[in-house]
């Protein structure tokens, strides 16, 4: 084989994700220009914002509660050999406030309301939804994909702080009334070592952050995908993966930047 | 779906997840005693500041008053130069001094503020006149393993 | 009323891509106030003129001209003021499947007009009515059957009274009563309203019975066009083949092969 032929594929893969990336780009920069009308008329993104949003409270509260449990266990039984437990609460509340919360709640949203986006625009793109939309003289990015980006962004945050919240409950619940730790220390040294800005803020930037790139990624492969059902198909895994990649390496760097320098 | 009905829902989702902030940031986090009070600078120093940080409390009588703003290092006599940010309700005599404590035995560590009894108040600016460095536990340590060493010589009859 | 013909299509050339040229050079004419069948064998390029028309892709070389005035794909304000003024009723129908048949039919007059609830109310079910689903208002998408469903989209279509109205394969895959109803639709409703009907087709029967005019596209050419009869009467081969459905003729049956013999491995 000519030695020149994995170089020259290098090369072209190369180029390949390079368009992929800059088409990629002038889709995120058209969703942010047409955002416009996602504000202008609510009334579409509260439609958004109650499938994206309410239909995952439900996973949501249930992951924050049984990881805040296991937290609450787990944190006992490496507090409790140092005589610690009264820190339960501290553990519990940093843990999830800086880093559980926001990544699962990510994770667990492209899951959930990631892939059931790209199949609705994979299946609306295949069904030839939005070229008759066009035909109409009715801009399909406008009113079809803005509001669902509004929807996911404001919606992330929120789900992320029900997450957090029903965790540190959780926790009380195991630590405080099953365990029998002091509940005033369980509290107060939480409110002690938790800082509004560094913590909770950091918290909240970061689900913003990890909603406007899930979001975008699963309305964009769903809006490249092939307008066909092993298409959509395909899509919907793709949004999986790629979302929860993406948040992964951007909880790295959002956590390196927030939280090293002391 | 009615379209009151959604409109109702997603209002109840958007409640939930603003009361969960809420929670988070009173509850959870120091939102609550995050006083919006303005601070007046008091400096102290050092010879040794052990393991204080920056943002660790200053506290008097148990209570917290400010916190420590910035931590620096003196080159001129070589000692360190601690800035706290004080509560302006609170004004210190002149005569106050400074302690590094340590919360726990293991905890963090943090100013602790002692009144004195002068008359004239500190003002913003000024530089607390006593000062007592941390206790660092390889001091400590360092201390003991000597007195321990000292100690035979200075009773020699007992066995 | 003018004689200008109200759609144009001059010398358009166009190709998904380099190496395949769907439309070699093609020019036609709509008058207005006539229906107009454009048929061909399937992949001959005749849903691509529909999407050229509607400024949905772009030709390489050539104009479209609708109304005198020749459409500029990358001025989206002028294609969008254009497309108001055109309907184009897609194949399966491209209804919006999360809405009802009554919010489908309303979506451009909401999108477009500021018409108090009541007035839209009474349009969408005049123009329901005048398809003969009224009563389907109602019902979800999912619940109507593919003919239905073509006849919402053709209410949806027409809800803005537009000057062009194209029509993709109105016919395929029609039972017989459902063909009758459609050709029927398509012919009073281009009488009652004025407009401009264009039919893509390959249904040479149902398009002749009532169509004015019609185009005949092979490979990518305009190969003849005229009334019905001229068609019908044409001694030209292709043409005739296709009027006839005739298997082989210059659209060759065999797909190209070497002799079947050689294949099989048997002696000439």
């Amino acid at each position: 084989m000519n030695p020149l032929v994995p170089v020259q594929r290098l090369g072209t893969s190369t180029l390949d994700i390079l368009q992929e990336l800059g088409h990629a780009s002038r889709f995120f920069a058209d969703l942010i220009a047409h955002s416009g009308t996602a504000f202008r008329r609510f009334g579409l993104t509260v439609v958004q914002l109650h499938a994206i949003g309410n239909r995952s409270i439900l996973i949501i509260a249930a992951s924050g509660a049984t990881v805040g449990l296991v937290l609450a266990l787990q944190g006992y039984i490496t507090l409790s050999p140092y005589g610690q437990a009264d820190s339960l609460g501290v553990l519990v509340a940093l843990a999830l406030v800086r880093e559980l919360g926001p990544v699962l709640t990510a994770l667990l949203y492209a899951g959930r309301a990631g892939t059931s986006l790209t199949a609705e625009i994979g299946l609306m793109k295949a069904g030839e939804q939005l070229s008759a939309m066009e035909m109409m003289a009715v801009d399909p990015r406008s009113r079809v994909l803005a509001p669902r980006f509004l929807a996911g962004v404001i919606s992330v945050p929120l789900l992320g702080a029900i997450f957090s919240a029903v965790g540190i409950l959780a926790a009380y619940v195991v630590g405080v009334l099953m365990i029998g730790l002091d509940p005033g220390q369980f509290w107060s040294q939480m409110e002690a070592r938790v800082d509004v800005l560094r913590d909770v803020g950091n918290g909240i930037v970061k689900t913003f952050a990890f909603g406007i790139a899930s979001t975008f990624i699963a309305l964009y492969i769903g809006y490249e995908s092939e307008a066909t059902p092993e298409g959509v198909a395909r899509a919907t895994t793709k949004t999986v993966v790629v979302s929860s990649l993406v948040v992964l390496v951007l909880d790295f760097i959002l956590t390196a930047l927030m939280f090293s320098a002391p | 779906m009615g379209r009151r009905q959604t409109e109702t829902l997603v209002g109840t989702f958007v409640l939930l997840g603003m009361l969960a902030i809420l929670f988070l940031a009173l509850k959870a986090a120091n939102l609550a005693s995050f006083s919006f009070e303005s601070h007046y600078p008091l400096l102290a120093r050092f010879d040794n500041v052990g393991g204080l940080k920056v943002h660790a409390p200053v506290k008097s009588a148990g209570v917290t008053v400010g916190k420590v703003s910035s931590i620096a290092f003196d080159g001129s006599d070589y000692r360190a130069v601690v800035t706290m940010q004080i509560d302006d309700r609170f004004r210190f005599p002149a005569d106050s001094d400074a302690k590094i404590l340590t919360a726990g035995l293991l905890g963090d560590q943090y100013i602790g503020l002692d009144a004195g009894s002068d008359d004239r108040k500190l003002n913003a600016g000024e530089t607390i006149a006593m000062a007592q460095s941390a206790i660092v536990l390889e001091n400590l340590i360092g201390a003991l393993v000597n007195s321990k060493a000292a100690e035979p010589a200075a009773r020699p009859g007992a066995k | 009323m003018s004689t200008e013909p109200l759609v144009r299509i001059r010398n358009v050339t166009f190709g998904y891509d380099a190496s395949r040229v769907i439309l070699n050079d093609v020019s036609l004419e709509f008058p207005r106030g006539k229906v107009i069948a454009i048929m061909g064998s399937s992949g001959s390029g005749k849903t691509t003129l529909l999407r050229l028309i509607g400024g949905l892709v772009r030709a390489q070389s050539g104009q479209i001209e609708f109304a005198g005035e020749t459409l500029d794909t990358t001025d989206s304000e002028q294609v969008y003021a254009m497309r108001r003024r055109m309907g184009l009723l897609f194949q399966f129908g491209a209804l919006f499947t999360d809405l009802t048949v009554f919010d489908n039919v309303a979506f451009p007059l909401r999108e477009h007009t500021r018409l108090p609830k009541g007035m839209v109310r009474d349009i969408v079910l005049m123009k329901l009515n005048a398809v003969g689903l009224r009563g389907a208002a109602p019902l979800r998408i999912s619940a109507i059957s593919g003919g239905m469903a073509r006849r919402v989209a053709l209410a949806r279509t027409i809800a803005l009274d537009p000057e062009v109205i194209m029509y993709d394969e109105p016919f395929a895959g029609l039972d017989p009563i459902s063909l009758g109803v459609t050709a029927n639709l398509i012919r009073r409703l281009n009488d009652a309203t004025g407009a401009t009907s264009i039919i893509v087709s390959h249904d040479v029967e149902e398009c002749f019975a009532f169509c004015d005019y019609a185009y005949l596209l092979v490979n990518g050419r305009v190969v003849t066009h005229g009334p019905p009869e001229e068609l019908r009467a044409s001694e030209d081969p292709e043409v005739r083949q296709f009027i006839r459905g005739e298997a082989d003729g210059p659209v060759r049956f065999h797909y190209p092969a070497p002799p079947i013999g050689e294949q099989l491995g048997v002696g000439a």
